[in-house]
């Protein structure tokens, strides 16, 4: 019971921001051209909030298939390195869980998971897939709402649930900043990645940034243990 | 190509869904937890502070699509100092989140954008 509880407590936050954006995408979907039913199956199996927008955006404005799909590859490569950054704890986890984990990755579920694996928590599969499938529950609940009642909800911004999701992030990034050089790698990686976005790198500012923070959080403490090691 | 109408959307989504679940679950799947080299995790161990910030940057700065420097018209901006504040002094995630939701529906309430 506890570990599902873990999950649903880690699930909350992000719930509330998935239902709103869900919401969000299922207009947004309709309005381009993209059936209900469809809509609904890209919540189910591509669960990716910046992915689905940019595909009904450009699907919408009349881009190709070919256009499309790499425009999405390129905004979601960023899930290769989340991917990758949870497999150091999925040593002895059997490869088709492992696969089901990597499907419910998402930037918030992965900001979450991350945080507590790297502030010691003991991989509980249940928590994961609670949190996992019960964000994405909102996440498809919301779409399908929004496909089909989008003219009822006016504004969430009043509820300020259009916040919620950066609030959490928030939270979570600073007990990230546990060394002097993650802060700094977070603070780099902030501007960097800012500056990539206002620099029309919209898709790639996230991965871009992240890969440089990271690189230079290793070189720096590399240098540092160097520094350090007896010659 | 137009084999039933529509055929040309359910391609682009079979392409885009294909795409991004290989992305989402190939290095899981097929990185070992144990035998990766340790330079390469290293490097990983910086990945969710990086990713994090490189999310949350974005996300506060450029406000209804337009990059903001200014608290007094960049309503997450504004909100996003004392939430920084609450998170770093509390250290409660709930707390944090539920005070900086708070804000915003206050200043929204008393007509800020």
């Amino acid at each position: 019971m506890a570990p599902a509880m873990d999950g649903l407590r880690r699930a909350l936050p992000i719930v509330l921001g998935y239902l709103p954006v869900g919401f969000a995408f299922g207009v947004l979907a309709v309005k381009n051209n993209i059936p209900p039913a469809l809509a609904v199956a890209m919540s189910v199996l591509m669960f990716s909030g910046s992915g689905q927008f940019v595909f009904a955006s450009l699907w919408g404005g009349g881009a190709g298939i070919l256009s499309t799909a790499t425009a999405v590859g390129i905004v979601n490569l960023r899930y290769l390195l989340m991917s990758a950054a949870e497999a150091p704890w999925f040593g002895h986890v059997p490869r088709l869980k492992r696969f089901l984990l990597g499907f419910g990755v998402t930037d918030e579920t992965f900001v979450v998971h991350a945080t507590a694996l790297r502030q010691g928590w003991k991989l509980n599969l249940t928590t994961m897939y609670v949190c996992n499938h019960v964000t994405q529950l909102a996440w498809v609940g919301g779409t399908a709402i929004g496909c089909f009642c989008g003219n009822l909800v006016d504004d969430v911004r009043p509820l300020g649930l259009d916040y919620a999701i950066t609030a959490m992030f928030i939270a979570l990034l600073v007990p990230q900043c546990s060394t002097r050089l993650h802060l700094l790698v977070a603070i780099f990686t902030f501007c960097l990645s800012i500056a990539l976005k206002i620099g029309g790198l919209g898709q790639w500012n996230v991965a871009l940034a992240t890969i440089a923070g990271a690189t230079l959080g290793l070189v720096l403490a590399q240098k540092a243990d160097r520094r350090q090691a007896p010659e | 190509m137009a084999i039933f109408p529509e055929f040309d959307l359910w391609l682009a989504t079979a392409l885009a869904v294909g795409v991004t679940i290989a992305l989402k679950t190939l290095p899981a799947t097929f990185l070992a937890g144990d035998t990766l080299p340790p330079l390469f995790r290293k490097w990983l161990d910086f990945v969710p502070v990086a990713v994090m910030a490189a999310l949350v940057g974005p996300d506060i700065f450029i406000y209804d699509g337009v990059f903001d420097i200014s608290p007094l018209t960049n309503l997450f901006l504004l909100v996003s100092m004392p939430t920084l504040l609450v998170a770093w002094k509390s250290g409660n995630y709930f707390l944090t989140i539920a005070f900086g939701i708070g804000l915003v529906i206050l200043a929204r309430y008393y007509g800020f954008a």
